[in-house]
């Protein structure tokens, strides 16, 4: 069973001297991560908002324990940075670069794969466990709140807007995970959903879909075949998308017949799923689920 | 990054695959040179990026090289399919006996690369799929490991088509020495566009149809390859050229100069937001409203006020767009830097266009402050905003 934070996740911050490591190393401290380290190559000795620095994850991992990595390496240096934290056995490795090359994310995927390390994203926003005060992640926590719904997208902002819908509604999070913008990334819906399945915390799922790939048609499936135990409902973002234009996120595109809302919105509704048509409808479709 | 065919099929030579004779055209004049030059009838393939190119008559044959001028004359900067022709492929005319399809790309699903190959080429291969999904044999690579020859044999052998005749002929215990060859000659193209694939990053290399000729030799009649955008900079020869792609519309090109991810749509109502999902859900939502999005604007995460301008100025400048909405979702990005850039877009353009904004998170209420100064309303939630941009367009009209 795959976890994305275990019972003490201890943080290392991958590229933490450059200006998005810095910012988000203070943004998770606040929150309450325990970030225990940093690494930028050459810059061993230094410290970030007390956050000691070292040279590489081995070193993060032997002195002060780390055991889960978040990447803020720009794309071309961030396939050695992810190699770096597989070789150091970390847990988990989020991987918030975007513009990664394909080639690259199959290769550290499947290394991390064959490891049984999990990697969320690569172009992800992380992920955050409100009930934990734990977020390995660049979110905004202010629009999260600890509760009992998990989320699942591939998209930050959109998270975002709808987590907060779910806190006005005082329907809290358990745990919510961006599993990546990009065509290649190393957890899809499936793996989050057993996730979810295994967590008490978690009575119901909120599943965020965008145009592009077959991740949601996959996740329906498995959601029928599997009779999955607790409630679930999703949004899809991009009804109004025509084919073969790429919107933004590398892996939003509509190739041919394959990757559209329809097709998405359809397999998930035969499952059971109900789909908002707008992102405000999700509070509410959780609340009627879960009869409260 | 989609490839031209003919840059495609220089890409294939490198890589040891056969591909027709031929060569470049310009002009008629060039066309009757190149078909000279082969001496035998030739086609005549307009170089532009959309699908379908055949069907619209971007393909035509000639019997000589005069014919060729006269074909290359009726097809040189003419317009197929929104798309203007400057360049014609011209190549001999192959003699095929038989048509098949091989390409590799990338399997998102399995998170590797896909391998396939059929026995059903010169057709769309994704009506193939939708027809009979077993007539594509596929092979997910390894990562690791790779793909050998061999596999690659072991791919074409189980191409339904091609096992039947092989079960054939072991029943009628003769040994087909050419179906070997051909299994043989048909595994080196898969394992050469793998190569071919990890080489130069491409998302797809497929060759449709790959030809047998009269020879016995497997030529690459068609070829398209797409590149990964995020791996131009491993490839100095087309990053430059992914500056000003062919399939781009004139603002999508000045987008791309202002470094703005940005696609054009049909409609008239223009949107700007922060992330792409939340492009996406404003998009739709303004067609729930009864609205038409005029085009997708992702100002990323963090944006400063300069790209909020750059955009938003960009957007307002296109013709067709009647009104604009601005969904911005404040976390790294903050809300008076949002409100700094819509504030210089309006004084900028001096439009009369109406815009609508909304704003919620790190520093909404500066933000809200500093429009409303300017005369902008702010919304907090995209529903409202929607409506509020549809019913100021509908003013404005009337």
């Amino acid at each position: 069973m795959k976890r994305i934070f275990g019972n003490n996740p201890r943080v290392v911050v991958q590229g933490i001297t450059g200006n998005q490591g810095k910012l988000h190393t203070e943004a998770m401290l606040k929150y309450g991560t325990k970030v225990v380290a940093g690494t930028t190559p050459g810059k061993r000795g230094q410290t970030v908002h007390g956050v000691p620095v070292y040279d590489t994850v081995a070193e993060a991992a032997e002195e002060q324990g780390a055991n889960t990595s978040i990447v803020f390496v720009p794309a071309r240096f961030a396939p050695a940075a992810v190699l770096d934290a597989i070789s150091a056995g970390m847990e988990t490795i989020v991987v918030i670069t975007e513009m990664i090359p394909q080639k690259d994310a199959i290769d550290f995927v499947d290394k991390a794969d064959k490891k049984g390390i999990v990697i969320v994203g690569p172009n992800t926003p992380g992920a955050i466990a409100p009930p934990k005060k734990a977020k390995v992640g660049i979110m905004p926590d202010h629009v999260f709140r600890a509760g009992n719904v998990g989320i699942v997208s591939r998209s930050g902002t959109l998270t975002y807007e709808i987590a907060s819908h779910l806190s006005s509604a005082r329907l809290g999070q358990s745990l919510c995970v961006g599993i990546g913008g990009d065509p290649i990334v190393g957890l899809d819906f499936i793996t989050v959903l057993d996730m979810f399945e295994a967590d008490e915390e978690t009575k119901a799922v909120v599943l965020i879909g965008e145009v592009g790939g077959v991740a949601e048609e996959m996740a329906a499936r498995y959601i029928s075949e599997s009779k999955y135990p607790k409630p679930v409902v999703a949004y899809i973002a991009g009804r109004s998308v025509p084919s073969g234009k790429r919107m933004g996120h590398a892996g939003a595109i509509i190739m041919g017949s394959e990757g559209t809302a329809k097709s998405k919105i359809d397999a998930l509704t035969n499952a059971g799923v109900p789909v908002a048509e707008r992102p405000s409808e999700i509070a509410a479709l959780v609340r009627t689920r879960l009869r409260i | 990054m989609k490839l031209f065919e003919f840059e495609a099929k220089q890409i294939l030579r490198k890589c040891g695959l056969a591909t027709p004779r031929g060569g470049v055209a310009s002009s008629p004049g060039e066309a009757v040179a190149i078909a000279k030059e082969l001496g035998t009838p030739v086609v005549l393939k307009a170089q532009i990026l959309v699908a379908g190119r055949g069907k619209a008559g971007g393909i035509k044959f000639a019997d000589d090289a005069e014919a060729a001028g006269k074909v290359a004359a009726g097809l040189i900067g003419t317009s197929i399919k929104g798309c203007r022709v400057d360049k014609l492929l011209v190549e001999e005319k192959l003699d095929i006996s038989e048509q098949f399809y091989a390409s590799v790309t990338i399997d998102r699903q399995a998170r590797r690369y896909v391998a396939l190959a059929s026995a059903d080429g010169g057709v769309d291969i994704e009506q193939v799929a939708a027809e009979s999904s077993a007539a594509i044999a596929r092979h997910r690579i390894d990562p690791s490991a790779g793909f050998s020859q061999s596999e690659a044999e072991w791919l074409v052998e189980r191409i339904p088509k091609i096992s039947q005749h092989m079960l054939k002929s072991v029943r009628e215990k003769k040994v087909d020495r050419y179906l070997k060859t051909d299994v043989s000659a048909f595994g080196s193209v898969l394992a050469a566009l793998f190569c071919l694939a990890t080489e130069y990053d491409a998302e797809l290399v497929e060759i449709n149809p790959l030809a047998k000729v009269a020879s016995g030799e497997f030529v690459a009649a068609d070829a398209r390859i797409i590149l990964d955008d995020n791996a131009l900079f491993r490839h100095p020869e087309f990053s430059d050229r992914g500056l000003s792609r062919a399939d781009d519309s004139p603002r999508e090109a000045e987008a791309r100069r202002q470094d703005l991810t940005y696609v054009d749509l049909s409609g008239d109502i223009g949107i700007v937001g922060n992330g792409a999902g939340l492009v996406m859900a404003t998009m739709d939502l303004i067609r729930l409203h009864g609205g038409e999005p005029a085009n997708f604007l992702d100002i990323g995460g963090g944006a400063q006020a300069e790209v909020i301008n750059k955009g938003l100025t960009l957007v307002m400048s296109k013709p067709e767009v009647k009104a604009v909405l601005v969904n911005v979702l404040g976390g790294i990005t903050r809300c008076d830097e949002v409100a700094r850039g819509v504030i210089e877009a309006l004084n900028g353009t001096g439009t009369k266009k109406p815009i609508a904004v909304r704003m919620m998170g790190t520093n909404e209420k500066e933000g809200t402050a500093m429009l409303q100064q300017a005369g902008v309303t702010v919304y907090a939630d995209m529903e409202t905003a929607a409506n509020e941009i549809m019913r100021l367009k509908e003013r404005q009209a009337a």
